[in-house]
Order: C-alpha cells, then sequence, then structure tokens
C-alpha cells in the first residue's frame, strides 16, 4: 500500500517499478482475501506485462517528468470533497467478512450449492466464469481482441525479417542471462498449458494461461531478440491466432444453437449434460487462452518494432 | 499487520487508493503518469469488489473433499478476473495512443501539448487569414482595396477581422 508514494516521483521509470511493487502485493492482499484465481491473474498481468508495455511506452517517449506548474490546491480540494463522501457512504456498508452480507444472499449459494453437480467443475470461479456467465466472457474476449486491433490501427506491425534487430545491441551477448532464460522459458509455457488445462481443478483458466504464455515469449524476445522471436512466432500469424480464438469462443455458441440449445448451453455438446459441460468449458478455455496469448504479443510485438523505427 | 477483524478497514484503504488515483489523473500533466494513475483508480476498484465477496474464516471457492462452511463469493472474483485483463488491454491502447502523440508533438507533457495545439490553431488561422485576403483582393481588384492593414496582429483582432472580410466577400459576390 505505501507504493501509493509513486505518485510524487517525477522519474517516470521509478514510477513504473514501483506501480509493478505495487501489483504484486495487491496480488498478495487477493490471496489473503481467498481470491486465487485473482491472485493469479494480477500477478501475471499487472506484475508482468503492463510494466513491461509501460516500460516500452517509456522507451519511446521520455523518462523524466516535467516539473507541474499548476497549482495542485484545486485538485486536493475536488478529490477532499470526493474522498468524504465515499468515506461516508461506506460507513454505511456492510461489514467486512461477515457471511450475512448482501452480496452472499442472492445468486451465490446457488453457484456454490449447485454448481459442482449441474457444471460438475470442482473451481467455481471457472464454472461461473466459463458456463453460468459465458456471455459476459465471450464480451470480454471480442474487447480484448478490439483492444488489440485498436493498437495494431494504431501502431502497425512490421512484419519484414530484413530490418528486424537481432537483439544483441540491445542488451549485449550476456552469456548468464542467455543461460537462465533457456532453461525457464519451457518451465514457463510447460505451465501456461498447465494452467490453462487444469483450470477446471485447480486456480487458472484460459486468460491466465494466455498471459504466462505470452509472457515467456515476451522474456524470450526481450533477451534473444526480435530476429529469433519472430522467426519462432511470426505476428501475421498472431492475427489469424487472435481471430481464431475468439471464433472458436462463438463457434461452440452457435454450435450448441444449431443442435437446438441455448447460444453457449455446453449441454448439447455431448450425451450427458456434465460431459458436455466438461467440454464447452474446456472449449471456450482454449479459445480464451489463444485469443488472449496472441492479443497480449501482438501488442508487445507493435510496442517493441515501434522503438526499431525511431 | 493488518488485522482481517471485521470493519471497514479495506473500504478505507480502497477510498484512498481511488482518491489517490483520481488526484493524479486530474492534477498530473504527464499522459504516462496519468495511466498510472489511472491503473491505481482501477486496482482501488479490483479490491473493493474481492472485499465485498470475502468470509471471513470462508475458503477459497475451489470444492475439495473437505467440505468448508464458507467459501467467498466466486461472482467478484470471476468479474475481477476477466476485468484485469480487459485493463491490460484497455491501457496498452492508452499506451499507443501516448506513443502516437509523442511522436505528432514531440512530447507527453498535457500543457505542452496544449500549447501546440494553441500555436498550430494560430498558425492555420493566419494562413487562412493570408487566403482570404488574397481572395478579397482577386475580386475586388476593381474596387477599392480595404481592410488588409492589420494582417498578422493580435489573434482576437485577426479573428473578427476574418469574420468582416468574409461577409465583405460574400457581399461582394452578389
Amino acid at each position: 500500500m505505501i507504493a501509493v508514494s509513486a505518485i510524487r516521483l517525477t522519474d517516470l521509470f521509478a514510477v513504473v517499478m514501483l506501480f509493478g511493487v505495487y501489483s504484486l502485493l495487491t496480488a498478495a492482499l487477493f490471496m489473503d482475501l481467498d481470491a486465487v484465481d485473482v491472485a493469479f491473474t494480477e500477478a501475471a498481468v499487472g506484475a508482468g506485462v503492463t510494466t513491461v508495455l509501460m516500460l516500452s511506452s517509456l522507451h519511446l517517449t521520455k523518462r523524466w517528468e516535467a516539473t507541474p506548474r499548476r497549482n495542485p490546491a484545486v485538485s486536493l480540494i475536488v478529490v477532499g470533497v470526493t474522498g468524504a463522501a465515499l468515506v461516508y457512504a461506506m460507513l454505511d456498508a456492510p461489514l467486512l467478512g461477515d457471511p450475512s452480507d448482501p452480496v452472499h444472499q442472492h445468486v451465490s449459494p446457488r453457484y456454490i450449492e449447485q454448481g459442482p453437480t449441474e457444471v460438475g467443475v470442482p473451481n467455481l470461479v471457472t464454472a461461473v466464469l466459463a458456463s453460468y456467465r459465458g456471455y459476459d466472457t465471450f464480451g470480454e474476449t471480442v474487447v480484448i481482441f478490439t483492444a488489440g486491433l485498436a493498437v495494431l490501427l494504431l501502431l502497425g506491425v512490421r512484419d519484414d525479417p530484413r530490418k528486424l534487430r537481432s537483439g544483441m545491441d540491445l542488451v549485449g551477448d550476456q552469456v548468464i542471462l542467455r543461460s537462465v532464460v533457456k532453461v525457464l522459458i519451457p518451465l514457463i509455457l510447460l505451465y501456461g498449458l498447465y494452467v490453462q488445462f487444469h483450470g477446471d481443478f485447480g486456480a487458472g483458466g484460459g486468460f491466465q494461461a494466455g498471459v504466462i504464455f505470452a509472457t515467456g515469449f515476451i522474456l524470450y524476445e526481450l533477451v534473444f531478440g526480435e530476429k529469433v522471436a519472430r522467426a519462432v512466432v511470426p505476428p501475421r500469424w498472431l492475427h489469424r491466432l487472435a481471430a481464431i480464438g475468439v471464433l472458436i469462443y462463438g463457434g461452440v455458441g452457435v454450435y450448441s444453437m444449431l443442435a437446438g440449445k441455448a447460444f453457449l448451453d455446453y449441454s448439447a455438446l455431448a450425451e450427458d449434460p456434465i460431459d458436455g459441460q466438461h467440454l464447452g468449458i474446456l472449449l471456450i478455455e482454449l479459445g480464451v487462452g489463444i485469443a488472449v496469448f496472441s492479443v497480449v504479443l501482438l501488442i508487445f510485438y507493435a510496442f517493441s518494432g515501434r522503438s526499431r523505427q525511431q | 499487520m493488518i488485522s482481517w477483524s471485521p470493519g471497514i478497514f479495506n473500504y478505507l484503504i480502497v477510498v484512498f487508493l481511488m482518491m489517490s488515483g483520481f488526484y493524479v489523473v486530474i492534477a498530473q500533466g504527464n499522459l504516462i503518469k496519468k495511466l498510472v494513475g489511472l491503473g491505481l483508480f482501477q486496482t482501488s476498484v479490483f479490491i473493493l469488489y474481492i472485499s465485498i465477496g470475502y468470509i471471513a474464516g470462508g475458503q477459497a471457492p475451489i470444492i475439495t473433499d473437505e467440505v468448508a462452511d464458507y467459501y467467498s463469493s466466486p461472482l467478484p472474483h470471476v468479474l475481477i478476473l476477466t476485468a484485469i485483463v480487459v485493463g491490460v488491454a484497455t491501457t496498452s491502447v492508452g499506451l499507443a495512443l501516448v506513443v502516437r502523440i509523442h511522436e505528432a508533438y514531440g512530447s507527453v507533457e498535457e500543457d505542452e501539448i496544449h500549447a501546440r495545439d494553441w500555436a498550430d490553431d494560430n498558425a492555420l488561422m493566419e494562413a487562412e487569414l493570408e487566403v482570404i485576403a488574397a481572395d478579397n483582393r482577386a475580386a475586388e481588384s476593381g474596387n477599392e482595396s480595404k481592410g488588409n492593414d492589420n494582417k498578422g496582429k493580435d489573434n482576437r483582432q485577426a479573428d473578427n477581422h476574418s469574420e468582416n472580410e468574409t461577409t465583405s466577400k460574400e457581399e461582394g459576390m452578389q
């Protein structure tokens, strides 16, 4: 929580690093509040990908912030008044951790009591994410896909192998770094696959797996250079992969409609409804994983490719 | 370090974080720092949701063999899980915009960008004035030439002047 002092610094590099530390602390807090899936996502996204993206855009802009010339008093007053109003509202809020809170009275008991029998998946977060609220998740996946498109429109990815840097000029030929990363990357990718396919039973799922997988490749590119990384995963594959991921998700929904059930009703996928649920969740998590992975990696390519042009 | 006795301690932290982020967004001029502030604001909302879903003495919502009395509510977890990933996607759109702004303006400070905008607008206005004046001279070459004398002076004056000239031009057309 003390990482909030980030706002006082003018060295943006320090600000971004502090923000990464802050994200990691937030993830620990989520862990303490019994939200393992969320902690997982926050650690992978906030402390990993966001920091890398912010650093690459810092590289493209400026490191030092100009000293602010305006008077902060007005902003402080606005913030103070809003904060006071919120605190006043919070005084009426239900007490933390009380089982009789309104949150635990309406749909949550149904998810918790019926979830294991209706969906047959031990991880209730996955059950709610993929089955009960599959529409929402489909919407989120489309939003991520659209955001990836927007970044591509703004920055673009060059796909010309002759102009790529080999990476030696960035970090130099650092033997220790390369050896360590060589060992780490297969582990990261393996872990990503585990998280992807074990999401039904433990913490994890398509969103986390996609981010972890992308992190592996980002690390690879950072150390071994663009030339090698883009030979392994060319950007033009990623364009298609992102679309394929969203299409898998939507396709499952359309298939269940064709089979005479509602959109995204997985019981249409197999004879036994529970088997259908399993299969459906596996498929759409796969779609989410592919979409998230390719969009995150594409965004990173867009930022790192930009620095090459300048 | 932090006592988890039932209470509103978490909510106070949330308000504090939220207001810090809000302050950064409205008071700081640097666009990247504004995005960091937005991120602070965002995580404060995450913490709020997760705190609401928490039950003291409960378990993470994963059904195991040993049955627990309480599980924390899975619904807020799902909402926030997707929100985090969507958050990084939207943040990267913001960063991409900042990068493009930096390429166009050479700065990511709000003040400098506004200054550049004003300068550009003024330059544009001057250029338009030149064109209008030239048109005027061409249209009214036979008539008496008027109103070209205070060109390039104070902008507000120049603005009025351009309006006058446009109307006079329209009259000339009729």
